[in-house]
């Protein structure tokens, strides 16, 4: 515990800068995995307690197709596709089984998942932990700005996160597809009723969901070293920005995955060892004063 | 009392079962055995504590591991650091749990099914992690080390195995009972209505927070005596007793047995523990055969071993009454 550590970074624009910018990769990286899973939440309403384990596999798959092409930007996208490939695929063959089941059942499924994708990344990619380094594109002299430090991956990585919220609220607001999830998600009876196939919205919200875990792993891949249950942490911590922003609220994803980026990069100078704490005694309190989170709505009768 | 003369019959069944636990030490002088009963003993009285939440509660909680690593850690510190006997131990362990239990089943009570799975999951988390970086008190990812002292009480000694092993029986066979009498209970019943129809039992005016609380308290204590064993068997306490493949397992567990038959989350623990053995004997991908177990259990069978049992059970019976 270090408070004053804490009010000397703030005082001088040197450290705010490169704390902020910590925070922010942090944020951006918890928000696509976040979103994903508030919106699965949204319309399925189902926790994706695997969804970590999807984030990993986006990680490895971005590390694997790096090595072969060489191009970063080439290997997200593989990863993303390859992800939300993988999310239709469990969907289809084996979440959609449990949708009516009790809560129990969707969650060993889950936990079964976690363990057997856990296993499969130690086969494929092994056991030990790994890192793709910084891809060339990005060795460049970081950014100095106001004394601070923001290396140039950074930029590119919240300016990415930024491109895919801003696409997913574009998306999600803007076009007939977006109208017909909200509407699956406000009433999946009368959506279906009204002749849309709510079956297919499910699996294609489940893929986007997955899509977003994977293009999440990609992106953290350059700044994160790998191993195999590295999803359960980030799905831990994208559990609590759900809760603090709203279970199935985008919007509110984006604010609490912001606010946990920042107060872990400014707590951690602080105080490194309750950071975690922290985070726990936010959501816990957002539970009990304003259980639908902060921008959340009403829970649907 | 219908009810009391039916538990009297519970009470000599557990008395049989534990008497012939007891003798099995004359029988045989498998070390084998004797170590697979005190691990049922610790996971089946663990299974059967999450399952007063799951079965009977209907709050199937994801973070259950916590209370059995936080009794495991209390006892084991207890008679590392603190130097007390081991009843004292014991209690001490139970108390703590509660405790831990009062203050996050306040919190997560509140919420409902998959709310209430995933908060009981996070908080898991943070105490996992709080013993994690807490090395200085807990040993931190090395676990609990230099053993625990089994310093005899009473005129016994647990530093022998097949004392030990008497004593996880007798304490497994009597928490399994007082669960049972807890469940058979006018609480139990409250309890079940509130699974039920939560709101009928509110219109009854019952407390539903409290009910539910009291529930994750009870719980937690006896998943506490689970880990307590766990402890006392390995001689130590490690990070993984309260980490969510523990939470998993032990869900797995219910499901695998059955959670309507009382017995069916021992018979879970039982079945999980020797395919546990056998997979860490023929293959070093424990993760990848469990998963695909706990699949086809979850898909394809979709119930547990005790609902086939019943089923069976009622439809010879049917067909006995009918000829």
């Amino acid at each position: 515990m270090d408070p004053t550590a804490l009010f000397e970074c703030l005082s001088s624009l040197s450290c705010v800068v490169t704390q902020t910018s910590t925070g922010l990769i942090v944020g951006a990286l918890l928000f696509l995995v976040a979103a994903g899973l508030t919106l699965i939440f949204g319309v399925l309403r189902i926790i994706n307690f695997a969804h970590g384990s999807l984030y990993m596999l986006g990680a490895y798959i971005a590390l694997s197709a790096y090595r072969i092409t060489d191009s970063f930007v080439i290997s997200t996208i593989v990863a993303g596709l390859g992800v939300g490939l993988f999310g239709l695929i469990f969907e289809r063959f084996i979440m959609r089984r449990v949708y009516n089941a009790d809560v129990l059942m969707q969650l060993l499924v889950c936990y079964a998942l976690i363990l057997i994708l856990d296993d499969v990344v130690k086969i494929v990619w092994g056991a030990e932990f790994q890192s793709m380094g910084m891809p060339e594109a990005f060795q460049a002299p970081p950014l100095f700005i106001g004394g601070g430090i923001i290396p140039v991956f950074y930029v590119y990585l919240i300016a990415a996160a930024g491109v895919i919220a801003a696409a997913l609220w574009f998306v999600l607001t803007r076009t007939r597809m977006g109208k017909v999830v909200r509407a699956a998600a406000h009433n999946p009876t009368m959506t279906s009723v009204l002749g849309l196939n709510t079956s297919l919205i499910y699996a294609g919200v489940f893929a986007l969901g997955g899509a977003l875990a994977g293009l999440a792993g990609a992106l953290a891949a350059p700044v994160r070293s790998m191993s195999p249950g590295m999803g359960f942490s980030i799905l831990i911590e994208s559990f609590i920005v759900t809760v603090i922003g709203g279970m199935g609220s985008v919007s509110g994803a984006l604010v609490g995955a912001l606010l946990i980026g920042l107060v872990r990069s400014f707590g951690s100078i602080g105080f490194p060892l309750f950071v975690e704490g922290i985070m726990f005694i936010a959501m816990a309190l957002i539970l009990i004063l304003k259980p639908s989170g902060l921008l959340g709505k009403e829970p649907r009768p | 009392m219908s009810s009391s003369t039916s538990f009297k019959k519970e009470i000599l069944i557990g008395l049989i079962g534990l008497a012939i636990l007891i003798a099995i030490p004359f029988l045989t002088s498998s070390r084998v055995t004797l170590d697979f009963v005190i691990r049922l003993a610790a996971f089946g009285i663990f299974a059967t504590s999450l399952n007063i939440l799951v079965g009977y509660g209907g709050m199937v909680s994801f973070g259950h591991a916590m209370f059995f690593g936080g009794g495991a850690y209390t006892y084991g510190l207890l008679m590392q650091k603190a130097g007390v006997s081991i009843p004292v131990a014991i209690l001490g362990a139970i108390v703590f749990s509660a405790l831990l239990g009062l203050v996050i089943g306040a919190i997560c009570v509140r919420l409902k099914e998959i709310y209430f799975s995933f908060l009981t999951l996070a908080f898991q988390m943070l105490i996992h992690s709080v013993i994690i970086t807490w090395s200085s008190l807990t040993g931190g990812d090395q676990g609990l080390m230099g053993g625990i002292p089994r310093t005899p009480f009473w005129g016994i000694n647990l530093g022998n195995t097949t004392n030990l092993y008497w004593f996880a029986c007798v304490i497994g066979v009597v928490c399994l009972l007082i669960m049972r009498y807890i469940l058979q209970s006018p609480y139990g019943y409250t309890l079940r209505m509130v699974r039920d129809n939560a709101d009928r039992a509110r219109f009854l005016g019952i407390d539903v927070w409290r009910v539910k609380l009291y529930a994750f308290i009870l719980s937690a204590c006896f998943a506490s005596i689970g880990g307590v064993i766990m402890a006392m068997f390995v001689s130590g306490a490690f990070p993984e007793f309260s980490y969510w493949t523990m939470s998993g397992e032990a869900v797995f567990m219910i499901m695998m047995g059955g959670l309507h038959a009382f017995i069916g989350p021992v018979v879970g623990a039982g079945l999980l523990l020797m395919f546990n053995d056998i997979i860490s004997r023929t293959t070093e991908y424990h993760g990848l055969a469990l998963g695909i177990i706990v699949l086809v259990f979850a898909l394809g069978f979709k119930r547990g071993i005790t609902d086939f049992v019943v089923q069976a059970w009622s439809s010879i019976t049917r067909k006995g009454a009918q000829s």
